[in-house]
């Protein structure tokens, strides 16, 4: 039986160098393997699809050099535009998931018998993976087989085929998208509200704040945190929208429910595609247009650390 | 010493050259990457190695099997990288890539033989800049299968000729169904429309030459092929709905007779009889002519097997394939596909439809076409059957289309 190693005598004190320089160098130790790995992994690739997007290639054989031809191509080609309109039609509807979230979480913040058993409820779709949710959806509103259409039927609407018009099915996929999205941003602000100071609260009632008034100049100021977070992950969550177009339409009807991200995985690694200079040239403006955002989030971070 | 061994091995030479493939002692390992894992196709492969190893014991064969959608992708690194010694795969414009890349094997010498002379009928689909990169073992028919019993309900017969067609569908909405059913959700079943009406308003040749980017898409000839289509979108002919159904989800307005016919390939037969159709209640016909003394043409996608440039054991690959093109092979591997042999001295299995694919496609005088997405580059068959499903939601849209895919085309010229 080995001995417990805590038991074992503590080794001497290090000395020198590395003693002198110890509390400089332990964290950039700690960090040095998830340093290398995404540098490996995530920034390395970066530069490596600015470097492909100068090429033609398909995966196979030589990759011929053509400078900013693909970059021409998209600028001149109708499927980008219809799959960047998308991304901003995603990334504006998306945002209704946070307002969503925090009326559902305001609705559950009480002390009622069975309140958990309810926010599981709620939190539930977030569980379940977004190919499954994808699925579901497909099947609610495919129109032979779909819920959807007997649904509106007792209301006395007309069938409808929400994934093959083109002019719906980009809004049906964002539908089935804020299900889990309301849910993720709910669970944010539960555990925002539980934060929130009491004592505070307390003084503004005794000061005649009700309602809405309540609500806006006392509590949300004080959900700040949770929203930043919320308004994050769904901004986010809205430009990598891929697994929903791709399960519930494969970007379809004739390419109409297509996304950046959708349309680069197209080009570049699907049945008909291989064309990976094109994908990547893609993927760099999807990379660009993230850019715009990450740098406004990390700049907020900034301003807000140094505040602290 | 050495005059033995000279004479040893050319006695070994003289054996072999004279008893013929069959015979030759293989050894060491053949491994081959199969592309379909659906029942039939798999006791088909399963049923080949078998008689090959049963031929030739001290050969050490291992069969992998990957799913045939997995393979689409998977085939470019299993070439570049840890190469098996015979894989699956399609003929036409599908093997461009690998054959540019240097990735399959030339077996023209193959071709060269008895061999050439029994599946003569497919040696162009296998030909790419003059040579021949891999060997089928089976082909199916596309046409038109319909609901007999609907149209005898309806007192109607099979239509020969696109006016008759049209009569007949209108006979069919007039009793309160649709007349085709399709689900184009992943678009190629449109492509197979596609390439009926073309093949039958301007024939083989004009066909080929469009798949070959040679034709301009807004040429007028496109537009007469798309007019003909038009008809019978007008005219309501097909399923509500399709671009949200796959085409297994399109099989069931067959089934439940809300549609009266399905163009479709012959695998379309095994989903119907699970579902309980009896051979008396579908029958089978050919795509009508359209343009009165054009040929007929088909649609033929056919299964080949290659050998990857980079196989360890070519020899042994090369024995496999030309017995996997063998008139005995190719009879007992169909019969288990529920297919069409290619070797013209195989027998046809005895069932309704295959048998009349073998007429039907033995009597192609026109030629025998592979599928919108086998004879059309990659870029332009997804293009392609985009602007068709587009086309049948909304025909209005036509010039658009022809406009992007001249365009796409234009594009590829630019870019040899």
């Amino acid at each position: 039986m080995a001995a417990p190693i805590t038991s074992e005598p503590p080794a001497p004190p290090p000395r020198g160098w590395w003693r002198s320089r110890q509390m400089r160098l332990a964290p950039w130790l700690f960090l040095a393997p998830g340093i290398a790995f995404f540098a490996l992994y995530v920034i390395l690739p970066i530069f490596q699809s600015f470097h492909i997007s100068l090429y033609r290639w398909d995966g196979l054989g030589e990759a011929r050099y053509i400078g900013m031809q693909n970059y021409e191509r998209l600028f001149d080609d109708p499927a980008f535009y219809t799959s960047l309109w998308n991304n901003v039609r995603w990334l504006l509807l998306y945002l209704l998931a946070i307002p969503g979230g925090l009326f559902i979480a305001l609705f559950l913040n009480q002390q009622v018998r069975g309140i958990r058993l309810y926010k599981s409820l709620f939190f539930f779709p977030f569980v379940i993976s977004q190919v499954v949710v994808g699925l579901v959806f497909a099947w609610f509103y495919n129109p032979s087989i779909g819920l959807l259409n007997p649904i509106l039927g007792m209301f006395g609407a007309g069938p409808v085929n929400i994934l093959g018009n083109p002019s719906t099915v980009t809004y049906g996929i964002i539908v089935a998208g804020l299900w889990p999205q309301v849910a993720y941003c709910m669970i944010l602000y539960l555990t925002g509200l539980n934060a929130v100071d009491p004592e505070q609260v307390e003084a503004a009632r005794l000061d005649g704040a009700k309602g809405w008034k309540m609500l806006w100049y006392v509590i949300l100021p004080q959900l700040r945190p949770a929203t930043f977070i919320a308004v994050v992950v769904t901004v986010i969550g809205a430009l990598r929208s891929f697994d929903m177009v791709s399960v519930m339409t494969s970007g379809g009807p004739f390419g109409s429910s297509r996304v950046l991200a959708y349309y680069m995985f197209e080009v570049s690694l699907s049945e008909y595609g291989f064309r990976m200079g094109y994908g990547a040239a893609i993927a760099v403006i999807l990379f660009l247009i993230m850019l715009v955002y990450i740098a406004f989030f990390l700049w907020r971070m900034w301003r807000e650390e140094r505040g602290v | 010493m050495q005059f033995t061994i000279k004479g040893a091995a050319a006695a070994l030479a003289l054996t072999t050259m004279l008893a013929g493939p069959a015979s030759a002692e293989l050894t060491g390992d053949l491994r081959i990457f199969f592309n379909d894992q659906n029942p039939a196709p798999r006791a088909a492969m399963e049923g080949m190695v078998e008689r090959f190893q049963d031929m030739h014991p001290d050969l050490n064969i291992e069969l992998t099997l990957i799913d045939r959608e997995a393979n689409k992708t998977q085939i470019r690194n299993y070439l570049t990288a840890n190469a098996p010694d015979v894989n699956g795969w399609y003929a036409g414009n599908r093997m461009r890539p690998y054959v540019n890349a240097g990735l399959f094997e030339d077996v023209s010498d193959l071709w060269e033989g008895e061999m050439g002379e029994a599946l003569a009928s497919t040696k162009p689909a296998l030909t790419l800049d003059g040579r021949q990169w891999g060997v089928p073992y089976t082909y199916y028919q596309w046409g038109i299968y319909y609901r007999s019993d609907i149209y005898d309900e309806l007192g109607l017969t099979p239509a020969t000729t696109w006016e008759e067609e049209l009569a007949n569908c209108q006979a069919i909405l007039d009793s309160g169904r649709k007349c085709y059913t399709i689900g184009t959700r992943f678009l190629w079943t449109a492509g197979g429309w596609f390439d009926y009406l073309n093949l039958r308003t301007h024939g083989y040749d004009f066909h080929m030459a469009l798949t070959a980017n040679e034709i301009p898409w807004t040429d007028d000839r496109v537009r007469e092929t798309f007019a003909n289509w038009r008809e019978l979108i007008d005219m309501g002919a097909f399923i509500d709905n399709h671009t949200a159904y796959t085409w297994q989800e399109a099989q069931p307005y067959f089934v439940n007779g809300e549609a009266a016919a399905y163009l479709m390939g012959n695998f379309l037969v095994e989903p119907l009889r699970d579902a309980g159709m009896t051979d008396d209640q579908v029958g089978f016909y050919q795509f009508p002519e359209i343009t009165p003394g054009i040929p007929m043409a088909e649609d033929a996608p056919t299964d080949t097997l290659h050998i990857p440039a980079q196989a360890q054991n070519k020899e042994a690959a090369r024995e496999f394939l030309l017995y996997i093109a063998s008139a005995e092979n190719q009879t007992i591997a169909n019969e288990v596909l529920g297919q069409l042999p290619i070797n013209s001295n195989a027998e046809v299995a005895d069932d309704k439809f295959i048998q009349a694919g073998f007429e039907m496609l033995s009597n192609a005088t026109g030629g025998i076409a592979q599928f919108f997405d086998r004879d059309a580059d990659a870029e332009m068959a997804s293009a392609g059957m985009e602007g068709f499903q587009e086309f049948m939601v909304m025909p209005d849209n036509l010039d658009a289309i022809l406009d992007r895919l001249e365009r796409v085309r234009q594009r590829m010229l630019d870019e040899e």
